[in-house]
């Protein structure tokens, strides 16, 4: 098989298109705003967070009658973004730790989906869709759905890049130069989540985390300014979902699991080549 | 003086006003370490002055209230006569460098470029008189040919430079840097010192905290020491008494009068104040 007909076949169906398209934009959109979560040690509130979207998944897709597509983004959107506020709301005055708090919401949050899951009949196929995505199921409005969503988040971020700069590296310098720290931090936490629920059905929530964290990880290996390591780790993201999707379908291996693969890859080979540069370095 | 890029959009301050004024001020938590208890002073327009006194005794406190990190519970604070919530981008802040993640991804420019944020407004990006004014600081301060460097790969002296080009940026009039002289060895000092004559010729209010009495006495208009409320403020040679020592540092630091000088003895500093250098 020449390399064309490599490239080509999978796409001769038109919902393997969408498929791919939906990795891609996936791939992408993760990576930008996992560039914020990285500079913010904000990793584990990312798991937790695509974890405490379970229960309004659950809810729209029970109330759906069990169908997997862009009527779970409003349930997973609103349990996203009451998570975030709840965890603000018990962590206002330092009494609990952060990181209890995210925990204790978290595990509360994902104990809550799977009750609301296991009442439908057919439980077990459908949580696995969940927690793995169905990168088949994609419709055309689906995908339309989760471009413009990643759109609005790209925008967003671009018209307030500077501002949330600031409050990711100075807070006091947010607070002297007397901007909305509050509003500025809940509308980044409101971007992560609405990044998460619009990536459920591609990549499911048990392997979200990855997309998040690992491309901006990697770029912030090769680049010394943020909005470089955007730039690269959204490159990153993307190659990384045009990859994972033909070993999907080569290696008939579920999507999720080879956009993940592929990340990690392309992570140890940087961190490797990376390290053996400097010690190269070192030595003259 | 040399007549700056970043001057073009100074608001004009009433020079008549003091630059700074705390009248009653009361912050932090009541009872806690670092709590501030009715405190009052002013600071006329372009002077110099350093902060002292044992840690604990509220110096972070106060100019976090000052800068508005910090909410305080009493009391006012104006800048130029306007009260400071109103007065926002008066007032740079140049943090403890231990409060900084020196690994984030933000080379010197992309430092210096944030304070203009207020400048460039919402939604905008930096236009070409923003990167302009901030190579002029840059150049200004000798810190241009650093411009592309990321932030950790900075000495000491270069690092608190950075901020106070940082400050400058903002169009500020007063200054607070908050112990840039903690953890840097002498080269760094004679830099940081030089950059403040930079910021006084340039009419710039300075309130700087520190540790080290003869810097403070040697550079500084007037001296204020600290210990949850002001226990002395003053020029240094009214200030940097005996009596007043003791009662913020307690026997940490034995202090002498010797003749014309001022000797004080400490576990990691050993200093001389000369009295009325100023």
């Amino acid at each position: 098989m020449d390399i064309a007909s490599f490239l080509s076949e999978p796409l001769s169906y038109a919902f393997i298109q969408r498929g791919m398209l939906a990795l891609v934009l996936v791939g992408g959109i993760n990576a930008v705003v996992g560039c914020f979560v990285v500079v913010r040690g904000m990793a584990f509130f990312g798991d937790a967070l695509s974890h405490a979207i379970l229960p309004g998944i659950a809810i729209s897709y029970t109330a759906s009658g069990g169908y997997v597509g862009s009527n779970l983004f409003v349930g997973g959107l609103s349990a996203g973004i009451v998570s975030a506020l709840v965890i603000a709301w018990l962590t206002r005055n330092q009494e609990l730790k952060e990181d209890s708090a995210i925990a204790i919401v978290f595990v509360t949050m994902f104990a809550l989906g799977i009750a609301i899951v296991s009442t439908q009949g057919s439980y077990t196929a459908d949580l696995t869709h969940i927690l793995f995505g169905s990168i088949n199921g994609i419709s055309q409005n689906d995908l339309l759905l989760m471009a413009a969503m990643a759109a609005v988040v790209a925008v967003i971020i671009a018209l307030l890049y500077k501002e949330f700069l600031i409050i990711s590296f100075d807070l006091s310098l947010a607070h002297s130069l007397r901007l909305p720290v509050e509003i500025l931090r809940l509308t980044l936490l409101i971007l992560i989540a609405v990044t998460i629920v619009v990536s459920l059905q591609a990549v499911g929530i048990a392997l979200m985390l990855a997309l998040l964290i690992t491309p901006a990880a990697t770029a912030r290996l090769l680049v010394k300014r943020l909005h470089h390591m955007i730039f690269i780790a959204c490159l990153i993201g993307i190659i990384s979902g045009v990859m994972g999707f033909y070993a999907s379908y080569y290696l008939d291996i579920p999507s999720g699991a080879c956009i993940v693969l592929t990340l990690s890859a392309l992570f140890g080979t940087v961190f490797v080549l990376k390290s053996a540069f400097s010690l190269l370095a070192e030595r003259g | 003086m040399v007549k700056l890029g970043f001057h073009h959009s100074t608001r004009d301050v009433d020079r008549e006003q003091p630059a700074l004024r705390v009248d009653r001020l009361s912050a932090g938590y009541p009872g806690n370490r670092q709590a501030l208890n009715d405190i009052s002073f002013t600071v006329d327009s372009g002077e110099r002055v350093a902060i002292i006194g044992p840690n604990g005794a509220g110096k972070s406190t106060l100019f976090k209230a000052i800068v508005g990190v910090l909410p305080f519970s009493a009391g006012q604070i104006s800048i130029y006569g306007e009260d400071c919530h109103s007065s926002h981008s008066n007032v740079g802040y140049v943090p403890q460098q231990s409060a900084i993640d020196w690994s984030f991804p933000a080379s010197v420019f992309d430092v210096v470029m944030m304070g203009r944020s207020r400048h460039i407004g919402w939604f905008r990006w930096p236009s070409k008189d923003d990167r302009d004014i901030v190579r002029d600081i840059l150049e200004h301060l000798s810190l241009d040919g650093l411009a592309k460097r990321q932030i950790s790969e900075l000495s000491g002296g270069q690092r608190r430079r950075v901020f106070i080009a940082r400050a400058l940026a903002q169009d500020t009039r007063v200054m607070v840097l908050d112990e840039p002289f903690t953890g840097v060895d002498q080269t760094s000092e004679q830099e940081i010192i030089e950059t403040l004559d930079i910021l006084t010729n340039h009419g710039i209010t300075i309130l700087l905290s520190t540790h080290h009495m003869e810097n403070a006495s040697l550079h500084f208009d007037k001296i204020l020491i600290l210990k949850g409320e002001v226990l002395a403020y003053g020029e240094a040679k009214a200030v940097m008494k005996p009596e007043n020592l003791t009662r913020a540092f307690g026997g940490a630091i034995p202090v002498f009068a010797h003749g014309d000088e001022l000797l004080m003895f400490s576990k990691d500093k050993v200093g001389g104040a000369p009295r009325g250098h100023r």
